[in-house]
């Protein structure tokens, strides 16, 4: 809709106080987090004055610091390998129409569809039926399965926009197909690429329902080490993690869309 | 055959397909076969043993003579797990059609941005979103000091760990699905319909009731299943801002594989919520030939 927002033909009652609670709804828990993340106050919501001592109290906390390692694995391991098959599944798919290509999409974009409470003992019950240690690797394999269609749909929406003709130039001057890929649809792919890898690293690093199943006894990352604290009450430590981890996925979201705005 | 195992095509899209074939596709099928396997004695399953226990269990108990007695527990769940996704989506759609038209009607850069501002909150922890308001509702919290600031004696507000908590927090995480889909119709919408009604001689309030609304319909009616189907099988937020108390459907599958230890019962819970979820976006695909999620 391209409207003159002037008119005052189209200013219709409430719409643009509603539109403004939304958004102090949708920000206002967040401001608070960051906010009291500094406050001083040991115990109630009073604000006594700033601080950056619970950021190092929760920096120097090696539980938490083994949980975001823990963490950073998974999410760097599942992210590359989904980032390569979407990146491979992307270009199979833009290649004209084929039979059962409704089925392959629909495939491809199912971790989407399931809920995340069905898809976590699905899978916590398939690795007790083949009989793999519940670790680390079984979070890994279950987060690469939710990251595909994250990395994918990105990379897809970039190639679909993407000028055939310029690939099919390079092979007029004698590039093979490697070499087209190489130095024409990989230049051209990049901020796609990148900026689905970027979502699925933040959606796997967020993960706490599936990693809390198929994870086991051993296996912490940093939002199950979170949850366990928060169920043991509310402390300015688990306020400092929480901000630091809103923090993380705000930058991260914010370049992949930057990055993704990129012209070809 | 042959041909397809040497087209290039094959090979680049099967690596995806397979591994979420593998782990994804099997494991749901698994899922439904061990729904209908009888329970082990310690935990776990007998393998090869089959009983539609599960199934029975849902409804019925024995009770000590061992007589089957009509058992209200988990239906009251599913209930209460419908009855709060049908208030979440209304609040949703209540604040998120608004929204969705107000973003629509602004000047293009600044509606990018609005977007943005929308998905934000959706790739951030759940855990994280939740606790917020956890620290906002609690008694002696930023709601409780800011009311009894105000001059209102609240005594504790007490609404931490209920079920309007739960509903609050529901709401909060779910509101993106429902605006950006409703975003999407509205801005494909000929504005110049709604122009030509007015000029027709139609008030702002039948503009919006026999233009706007019906055109946007196909939005409206994504945005609401992609609210209630995660809705339908939230874990976190019953388990933080309702304190475990008030089991929504997701918590009682978790628990049949923690504390409960009964495998084939969560199971067939879960194939009843996938089952649930499925008819849903097919009815939806039926109705406006494309999926819900294809809205955003």
């Amino acid at each position: 809709m391209k409207v003159d927002a002037s008119n005052p033909l189209w200013r219709f009652r409430g719409i643009t106080s509603t539109a403004m609670f939304f958004f102090a709804y949708l920000y206002l828990p967040i401001v608070v987090l960051i906010a009291l993340s500094f406050n001083e106050n040991r115990l109630a919501t009073i604000w006594t004055g700033f601080t950056t001592d619970w950021y190092l109290v929760a920096l120097s906390n090696d539980d938490m610091l083994r949980a975001a390692q823990n963490s950073l694995v998974v999410a760097v391991s599942a992210t590359v390998i989904a980032t390569i098959a979407a990146t491979l599944a992307a270009m199979g798919m833009t290649r004209g129409r084929f039979r059962g290509e409704n089925g392959v999409s629909a495939m491809l974009v199912l971790p989407l569809l399931v809920p995340e409470i069905v898809t976590a003992i699905a899978t916590l019950l398939f690795f007790v039926a083949i009989g793999i240690k519940l670790g680390l690797l079984t979070i890994i394999v279950a987060h690469t399965v939710f990251c595909i269609p994250f990395a994918y749909l990105p990379i897809r929406a970039r190639l679909e926009g993407m000028d055939p003709s310029l690939a099919e130039a390079a092979n007029d001057l004698y590039a093979n197909e490697w070499q087209a890929f190489k130095r024409v649809t990989l230049p051209l792919l990049w901020p796609g690429i990148l900026s689905g890898a970027m979502l699925s690293f933040i959606i796997s690093l967020d993960d706490f329902v599936i990693s809390y199943f198929v994870g086991g006894a051993g296996a912490t990352t940093l939002p199950i080490y979170i949850f366990g604290m928060i169920r043991i009450g509310i402390t300015p430590e688990v306020n400092a993690i929480s901000a630091m981890m809103l923090l993380v996925s705000i930058i991260f979201v914010s370049v992949s869309f930057l990055i993704d705005r990129i012209r070809y | 055959m042959g041909n397809i195992l040497r087209s290039k095509r094959f090979w680049l899209i099967a690596p995806a397909v397979v591994y979420i074939g593998f782990f994804m596709a099997i494991p749901l099928v698994q899922m439904a076969y061990v729904s209908i396997l009888e329970r082990g004695d310690y935990g776990g399953v007998n393998w090869g043993a089959f009983s539609f226990n599960a199934y029975v269990n849902f409804i019925f108990e024995r009770d000590l003579m061992d007589n089957l007695v009509v058992n209200t527990d988990y239906i009251q769940i599913f209930l209460r797990s419908f009855g709060l996704s049908a208030m979440t989506m209304t609040f949703a759609l209540l604040l998120g059609f608004p929204t969705a038209f107000y973003i629509s009607t602004q000047p293009q850069g600044r509606r990018n941005l609005l977007i943005f501002l929308v998905t934000i909150p959706f790739w951030t922890n759940i855990l994280v979103r939740n606790y917020a308001w956890m620290l906002l509702l609690r008694n002696g919290g930023l709601l409780d000091s800011l009311l009894n600031w105000a001059g209102m004696e609240t005594g504790g507000l007490d609404i931490l760990y209920t079920p309007y908590a739960v509903s609050i927090g529901l709401t909060y995480t779910y509101l993106p699905f429902m605006v950006l889909p409703i975003y999407a119709s509205l801005e494909k919408l000929d504005h110049r319909l709604v122009e030509a009604a007015f000029d027709l001689g139609a008030d702002k309030r039948r503009a919006m009731t026999r233009v706007i609304l019906p055109l946007a319909a196909p939005g409206i009616a994504a945005g609401c299943i992609l609210v209630v189907i995660p809705c339908l099988g939230a874990y976190v937020t019953p388990e933080l801002l309702g304190g475990g108390k008030f089991m929504m459907i997701a918590n009682l599958i978790g628990s049949q594989f923690g504390a409960a230890r009964n495998w084939p019962f969560g199971a067939g819970l879960g194939f009843v919520l996938l089952a649930i979820v499925l008819i849903s976006m097919m009815v939806y695909s039926l109705k406006f030939k494309s999926l819900p999620e294809e809205k955003i």
